[in-house]
């Protein structure tokens, strides 16, 4: 079996053992009882059914993922190099952040309703927070990280302080970049959803998969609640993929994490 | 007649309060020398390059170079390339920093990678060469700036035996295309013999100049060079020197 059909195959086997466990764990479960755990025949039929309302409900959730992600790169970015020039700036700056991670997105909700409003805005704000600390502390520790040699050739040859940056720790700040990215491309969907459970509205937009699930457990829908958690998956694994697809792109060139096996 | 381009008067350095690594030193280094430092580690002989360099200051004396000296170039112990960039685009570095215009750029970037026989792997990125390639990419991008002094700390001491030989014969046919003065550092007396014209065999705690040995082989030299008996007599009498040295140090 060559290396590419084993890499779709061997996913795809495990996939359907996955779907007859679950078929058969359902079955196994008394009458009474099974709705604990909806059968993958009832969640398709879930699917199709609420399949506009989750569709909707997805493009809202990914607006707000999306946005508060790429805030989160921009703002982070620009941080991380004020960060980086110098240890007094940190150690006076890095408590603060620390103490934004630590508090919990439903603390953080009502907060974020009172100054900016439920909806697209408080999620795309609660998605920034959860998204931008993996972000700056790993886009800070590459940019401080260059090789010492390297700076030294800089100098050597009268580099500015713009070149040095811009040249040199910059690009060698890159791996480091992406291993905050794919932290962040994790938590964006998941903070953008359990935003909308906290601070999502159905006015205007009709909310997110967050709302959506709030909605389908208040009326004991498990089926449409299980389509909506695999819809959740799905849209971090398509950030998560995109994520890596960048990196590769980026980095599969030149640095060793991508050792190629064809050399 | 031959003029210095470097001079130490009284060199003397330490870092904060630890021991002296270069003790009231005294040497000058003419145009066109080729000047091996040899001597056990903490002798300062690394040290003395990163003064020349301006990578850092004397505790007192001077360093000077002379007024006509041009551009000073570093080839480090690792070839430090930048890992992103490809051999060409390494090669251009230093002459980016400088806001030399592309056109020029290339220009010297293809001169230079000729020069060590790597034209071929110009795209190539520095994961994908070999130890002695990077080597030879770190020598193109110290002369693209065609320096007159080129410094030289171990640049090939994690090199195996006979890639090391061939860089020798090959450091020695680039200064006759462009003559620039070296200061190279190093542990292997075989190679200071064969590339110097003159030896510095430095002593430790603290830092001096122990004994200089003039090497009188004509240039160009060749792998022939290694198998006369004057080369081996005087690898023999700088190792004895050497040795001296180093069991002061144990005594």
């Amino acid at each position: 079996m060559n290396p590419r059909s084993r890499r779709i195959l061997l996913p795809a086997v495990a996939g359907l053992v996955v779907l007859a466990l679950w078929q058969g764990l359902h079955l196994a479960i008394n009458e009474e009882m099974r709705f604990l755990l909806p059968g993958p025949g009832a969640v398709w039929q879930a699917f199709h059914d609420q399949g506009p309302a989750l569709w909707r409900a997805t493009l809202n959730t990914a607006q707000g993922a999306l946005l508060g992600f790429i805030l989160a790169v921009a703002v982070s970015s620009t941080l991380a190099i004020v960060l980086s020039l110098s240890p007094w700036v940190r150690a006076s700056l890095y408590p603060y952040l620390m103490a934004l991670q630590m508090t919990p997105l439903p603390v953080l909700a009502p907060i974020c309703v009172i100054w900016v409003g439920a909806g697209l805005k408080s999620v795309t704000l609660l998605t920034f927070v959860i998204a931008f600390f993996p972000l700056v502390v790993n886009t800070t520790q590459g940019l401080i990280s260059t090789d010492r040699h390297l700076v030294e050739l800089f100098l050597l040859y009268r580099a500015n302080r713009w070149q040095q940056l811009v040249r040199l720790r910059i690009p060698a700040a890159l791996p480091y970049f992406f291993t905050g990215l794919r932290i962040a491309a994790t938590l964006a969907p998941i903070g953008a959803v359990v935003a909308d459970m906290n601070a999502g509205s159905s006015a205007g937009d009709g909310g997110g998969l967050g709302f959506q699930a709030v909605i389908y457990s208040s009326q004991a829908r498990y089926p449409a609640l299980f389509a909506t958690a695999l819809t959740t998956c799905l849209l971090g694994f398509v950030l998560n993929a995109a994520v890596l697809a960048l990196a590769w792109r980026v980095l599969h060139q030149w640095h060793d994490s991508y050792e190629r096996s064809d050399r | 007649m031959p003029h210095p381009i470097v001079t130490f008067r009284s060199a003397t350095k330490r870092f904060g309060a630890g021991p002296v690594v270069l003790d009231r030193l005294d040497l000058e280094i003419n145009a066109g020398d080729f000047v091996s430092l040899i001597g056990p580690s903490g002798c300062g002989k690394s040290t003395l390059l990163r003064v020349v360099a301006g990578l850092t200051p004397l505790e007192s004396g001077t360093v000077t170079l002379a007024p006509d000296a041009g551009e000073v170039s570093f080839v480090f112990q690792e070839a430090t390339l930048l890992p992103w960039l490809t051999a060409g685009a390494n090669v251009e570095v230093p002459l980016q920093l400088r806001g030399v215009d592309s056109a020029t750029r290339a220009t010297i970037r293809e001169r230079m990678l000729g020069r060590v026989r790597l034209a071929e792997k110009r795209d190539a990125f520095p994961r994908q060469l070999s130890g002695g390639q990077k080597m030879r990419v770190s020598l193109a991008r110290a002369l693209a700036l065609a320096p007159s002094i080129l410094l030289l700390d171990e640049p090939f001491g994690a090199l195996d035996e006979m890639t090391r030989e061939h860089l020798n014969e090959e450091l020695l046919t680039l200064r006759e295309q462009e003559s620039w003065t070296a200061l190279f550092v190093t542990h292997s007396v075989m190679e200071a013999v064969f590339l110097s014209n003159r030896i510095i065999v430095m002593a430790a705690n603290p830092g001096r100049v122990h004994a200089e040995i003039p090497v009188p082989l004509p240039y160009s030299r060749t792998p022939e060079t290694r198998l006369t008996p004057e080369f081996q007599a005087l690898v023999a009498r700088v190792s004895r020197v050497l040795r001296s040295v180093e069991g002061a140090i144990e005594a």
